[in-house]
């Protein structure tokens, strides 16, 4: 089977126990577990191929000009840990199904399962550093999901922040690590990198890469100082502990040194900070796990411990401890699942996995004893199971290895951490399993059903058969071991037997045994003296470093982000001219090379009237009103302006577009208050005028001086003054440029509209359906109304000019390809024709009249627009591809047909749509209570008889 | 005709910028409505300023303005539109939810900074 459906696999079928969660319990871990089969037997197929020592690959480009493609390959090492993430995953759903509780949500389990199963299988497959980082951020956020699946527990979510923000941190340091490694070798493809060794070891960015690499790899496997997160992570339904922990998330570190051990290993950094980091880990984590009295958190140590020793070994850079690695990782995988399942079994049958409230389990629960004792032997490194041959190894190893230049430190440190890890396994069997039977278990223990025990027997029934016939596992750990090498070295020629003859190891191995028998024997006083040392506690600091972190964010966005818009605003002025100015002093000014245009009297005329309205507008803006009506005055003059400077097109818009923005400016004003107070002190608008000034000055200044010169380069318009009547067929080359030539651009603002259109619709639902509606029902109007709603003379003018002014807009529209005007200006004049009605004859009456939802009108203006340019494609032609021909039909003239057309009819609907849904939106806020709703167009407001009382001036609009 | 426009950018820039550092929402909106006029005046200057030459093309004649700039100012006049729609609706609804129509948030006592957290 390819390689991209056993990756792909797990991602897939994760939508299926999502889907299958009404079909029942049943069906969804049944779905579950044949997607895991199908990618499990699918990586089987590959077996031969791995065995004769080939490299399997599968290979699709992605982004190649980044180096990073889609790039997979198996070998040994790979297809070994698939084979743990896939089969134990088996194990882990068949358990999972009986374990979980009928409240619990199994659909959403078993589809974080699969996809962080996929994301695990996608790190070992892995052929690109690059997606191999993807992969390995996708477990991060997969367990995250996993561990906080119990979300109602506090712990449980605890615990889960705490794993993602340590994996997380951990895997932005693996980033920087990975691009460093990438830049060395100049290639983001494993199989190169791991030809390049003397490259990247000679490399003075060796060593920053080797760090950020472990930082990634010792936060995921839980490594001392990172070893932290792992026992909390215990909140989680024991089946996902018992896959993170044993095989797969866990191992991800594991994993990743050992694949880079080629080319990363054998430096003397290599050694100290892995052979250190990982004895450290593994003594630490056996003390702890021995005094934890709940059987998770012993196991979950015991994994932190037996994580440190695989580290160690993988950091002494010989062959035969890279052997000693593999070997182990396989045994832990087995014993340690089936150890966690024990524990769930107990928690699950007796209620509690506190081992001070259980004790005697032996004759209640025989089947659980003996699959959890020989776990738990097998992990002590007790003959004839497979965790004393792995450990024997570790401690020949540990034998030769000698750190900081003393010979006895490692074989000792080995021993100490043989020892304790040992006591807590006797302590394991014995205080759980062996006693007297108790009467005060929380529930009555007794042997679960099939479902929970034989997952686990699968795994014990391994235990003992590598244990016995070491020689059946030896050739598949040769295997992996080969490819773990590579070219960097060969394969020991060490044979897997139970007698070794009288070897140091073997003492140091009855010496841990022994010894950790007497140190349970001396437990008690032990676990005094543990109670009465003072220990830092890594939860505290953690969450106390968390919220130091948190702390500083808020110091630092409160002082910064205090709310006042006003003082945004002026930094932004500042800034802005600031960077300006230093533009000004450091760049050069070219010689001014145009020459001015006349400015006739007219000109004069108007610019006068635009500084004069504008100046007005600032002086007396706080009279509300009047400001609109200077603000219309600079609108106007703006629109004039156009004209003048031989923009027709500008023109029309301008103004039209001015109309509905006074009309929209008028119906928001309705409801603000139409005085703005005098609040702010001299000096601040001194401040405010010294800004204003200035950032005047300057926009003068820049835009006086560019107007006076040339373009720099050659302006792309002659192209289009060009190509417009030839390419486009049209002689009005502003509309050409919308409609045809920069026809994309337009695409995307008439959506722009149509969504800001949706957004004011939306807000005044919002408000309409808040408790801001009864208020505007009952508000009182602050000026007395007019007692002729609906003035006569207006209605009968409206409604005479309709027709006149739809014509004008038909024209406008169908002109605007060769003359002035399209699509935008006859929407907008359309609009205003509307929207006359509505102010003349009523909401009611002409909502009434409405046939269309706006809504509806947008969404046909971008629809249309968008199927004239998905036409193109029919013919083979990119999107918005314009074509036009000539027809004539008798008895009209010859005339033109363009594409081009029927896209401005998509932007005229959008921007009729779009200004209709606004103004609809302002004016449906403005209905009151009480009042009656017009059914014919000329009525009289009875309430006109009834004048409200003027309130005095500057309170208006509070109430 | 170049300074009238040029000096035209300026005084709408000066007063625009003067309204938006008003405290009340609806000159901050007027002020806004001022520095868009402006922004759209400037960058229709960028085509330079040619009089009585549109874009439109006709037999025998040869200078025409730059249709480019006014094609772009075209659709930032509508968009502007829409822009200053949504935040004359955002003020609105915040006016009529809370009664104030101030653009900065109140003072806020470092106490109840905390207490928020």
């Amino acid at each position: 089977m390819s390689l991209f459906l056993v990756v792909a696999l797990p991602f897939l079928g994760a939508l299926l126990p999502g889907l299958m969660n009404s079909a029942g319990r049943q069906a969804c871990a049944g779905v579950t577990f044949t997607v895991t089969l199908a990618a499990f037997i699918g990586l089987l197929t590959n077996l031969p191929a791995v065995m004769a020592g080939e490299l399997v690959t599968a290979r699709a480009d992605w982004i190649p000009t980044l180096g990073l493609n889609f790039t997979l390959m198996l070998d040994g090492l790979g297809f070994f840990f698939a084979l743990l993430i896939l089969g134990i995953g088996l194990l882990i759903i068949a358990y999972a199904r009986s374990y979980l509780a009928r409240e619990d949500n199994m659909g959403e389990f078993f589809t974080y399962l699969l996809l962080f199963q996929g994301a695990m299988v996608g790190i070992v497959m892995s052929d690109n550093i690059l997606l191999l980082l993807i992969f390995w951020e996708l477990t991060s956020l997969s367990s995250f999901l996993l561990i906080g699946y119990w979300k109602h527990l506090p712990a449980g979510r605890q615990g889960a922040r705490m794993a993602l923000t340590v994996t997380g941190m951990g895997g932005l340091a693996m980033v920087g690590g990975m691009l460093i490694l990438g830049n060395i070798v100049g290639s983001y493809d494993l199989s190169v990198i791991l030809q390049s060794r003397e490259l990247i070891q000679d490399s003075p960015l060796y060593l920053p890469a080797l760090i950020l690499i472990l930082l990634g790899c010792f936060t995921k496997s839980a490594q001392f100082p990172f070893h932290f997160w792992l026992p909390h992570a215990m909140a989680a339904p024991t089946p996902v502990s018992a896959y993170l922990h044993s095989a797969t998330m866990v191992k991800a570190g594991i994993f990743l040194m050992a694949r880079m051990w080629p080319v990363l290993s054998g430096t003397t950094e290599w050694f100290v900070i892995v052979t250190t980091a990982g004895l450290i880990t593994m003594v630490l984590g056996a003390i702890i796990a021995l005094f934890k009295h709940d059987l998770k958190a012993l196991l979950a140590f015991s994994t932190v411990s037996h994580l440190g020793l695989i580290t160690m070994l993988l950091g002494t850079g010989t062959p035969f401890g890279a052997m000693a690695a593999v070997f182990h990782i396989l045994n832990h995988a087995t014993f340690k699942a089936a150890l966690f399942m024990s524990a769930g079994i107990i928690d699950h049958e007796a209620h509690t996995r506190d081992i001070r409230q259980l004790g005697g389990l032996r004759t209640l629960m025989p089947v659980t004893f003996v699959i959890a004792t020989l776990a738990a032997l097998s992990m002590a490194g007790i003959p004839l199971l497979n965790g004393f041959l792995s450990k024997e190894m570790m401690l020949e190893e540990a034998n030769h290895t000698v750190l900081f230049n003393t010979p006895w430190l490692v074989p000792t440190l080995a021993v100490v951490g043989s020892l304790f890890s040992a006591a807590y396994c006797f302590r394991l069997i014995g205080h759980v399993f062996f006693g007297p039977v108790r009467d005060d278990y929380p529930a009555k223990p007794h042997d679960p059903p099939k479902g929970l025990w034989l997952p686990p027997a699968v795994l014990v029934v391994l235990v003992v058969a590598i244990g016995v016939a070491p020689f059946l596992a030896e050739p598949f750990v040769k295997l992996v071991t080969k490819s773990l090498l590579g070219t960097a070295a060969e394969v020991p020629k060490a044979y897997f037997k139970i007698w070794h003859g009288l070897v140091p190891a073997l003492y140091m191995s009855i010496a841990a045994v022994v010894g950790g028998a007497i140190v349970l024997a001396m437990f008690k006083p032990l676990l005094r003296m543990w109670d009465a040392t003072p220990r830092p506690e890594a939860k505290v600091i953690f969450e106390g470093l968390i919220e130091a972190i948190v702390k500083l964010g808020q110091s630092i966005i409160h002082t910064v982000h205090n709310g006042a818009f006003s003082r945004y605003a002026a930094i932004m002025v500042v800034t802005v001219i600031a960077a300006g100015y230093h533009a000004w002093t450091t760049g050069a000014v070219g010689e001014a090379t145009r020459t001015l245009q006349p400015a006739g009297p007219v000109a004069i005329a108007g610019w006068l009237m635009l500084v004069a309205a504008t100046l007005g507008m600032a002086f007396l803006h706080r009279n509300r009103l009047l400001s609109l009506v200077l603000i219309g005055i600079v609108g106007l003059m703006v629109s004039i302006g156009f004209v003048f400077v031989s923009a027709p097109d500008l023109a029309m818009t301008q103004i039209t577009v001015e109309v509905v923005t006074i009309i929209l400016m008028l119906l928001a004003l309705n409801f603000l208050p139409n005085r703005t107070p005098v609040e702010s002190t001299v000096l601040r608008r001194m401040r405010d005028v010294v800004v204003a000034v200035t950032g005047g000055l300057a926009t003068f200044a820049l835009a006086y001086h560019y107007m006076l010169r040339e373009a720099v380069t050659t302006p792309i318009s002659e192209f289009h003054l060009a190509n417009s009547y030839k390419g486009g067929g049209g002689t009005n080359v502003v509309n050409v440029i919308l409609v045809d030539f920069r026809g994309f651009d337009t695409y995307g603002e008439i959506i722009v509209l149509g969504i800001a259109a949706l957004l004011i619709y939306a807000l005044t639902e919002t408000l309409l359906s808040s408790s801001v509606r009864a208020k505007l029902l009952n508000r009182k109007p602050d000026q007395p109304r007019a007692g002729n709603q609906h003035p006569m003379m207006m209605v009968v003018l409206t409604r005479v000019m309709m027709p006149v002014v739809m014509m004008v807009g038909f024209y406008i529209f169908l002109r605007g390809h060769n003359e002035p005007g399209g699509g935008f200006i006859a929407g907008l004049i359309v609009s205003i024709g509307v929207v006359m009605q509505y102010m003349a004859s009523g909401f009611s009456w002409a909502s009434a009249r409405l046939r269309y939802p706006y809504h509806g009108v947008i969404g046909a203006g971008v629809l249309v627009a968008g199927l004239t340019g998905i036409g193109s494609w029919f013919v083979g032609k990119p999107f918005l591809t314009s074509d036009f021909t000539y027809v004539r039909i008798p008895p009209f003239q010859e005339f033109e047909l363009a594409t081009a057309a029927a896209f401005d009819l998509g932007v005229f609907l959008a921007v009729v749509g779009a200004v209709m849904l606004s103004l609809e939106s302002f004016s449906r806020l403005a209905r009151r209570d009480k009042t009656v709703e017009n059914e014919h167009a000329f009525d009289i407001d009875p309430s006109r008889d009834d004048p409200p009382e003027p309130e005095p001036i500057g309170q208006k609009g509070e109430v | 005709m170049e300074f009238l426009i040029a000096s035209a950018i300026g005084i709408l820039t000066a007063a625009g910028i003067y309204l938006v550092l008003r405290l009340r929402s609806f000159p901050v909106i007027l002020g806004v409505s001022l520095l868009t006029y402006a922004v759209n005046i400037f960058l229709f200057t960028s085509g330079r300023i040619t009089i009585g030459a549109s874009p439109i093309l006709q037999k025998d004649v040869t200078t025409y303005s730059d249709p480019l700039p006014q094609a772009l100012v075209l659709t930032a006049i509508v968009i502007s539109f829409g822009m200053t729609a949504v935040v004359v609706m955002i003020a609105l609804g915040s006016y009529l939810g809370s009664n104030d129509d101030h653009v900065d948030d109140p003072k806020v006592e470092p106490s109840e900074t905390e207490d928020a957290t």
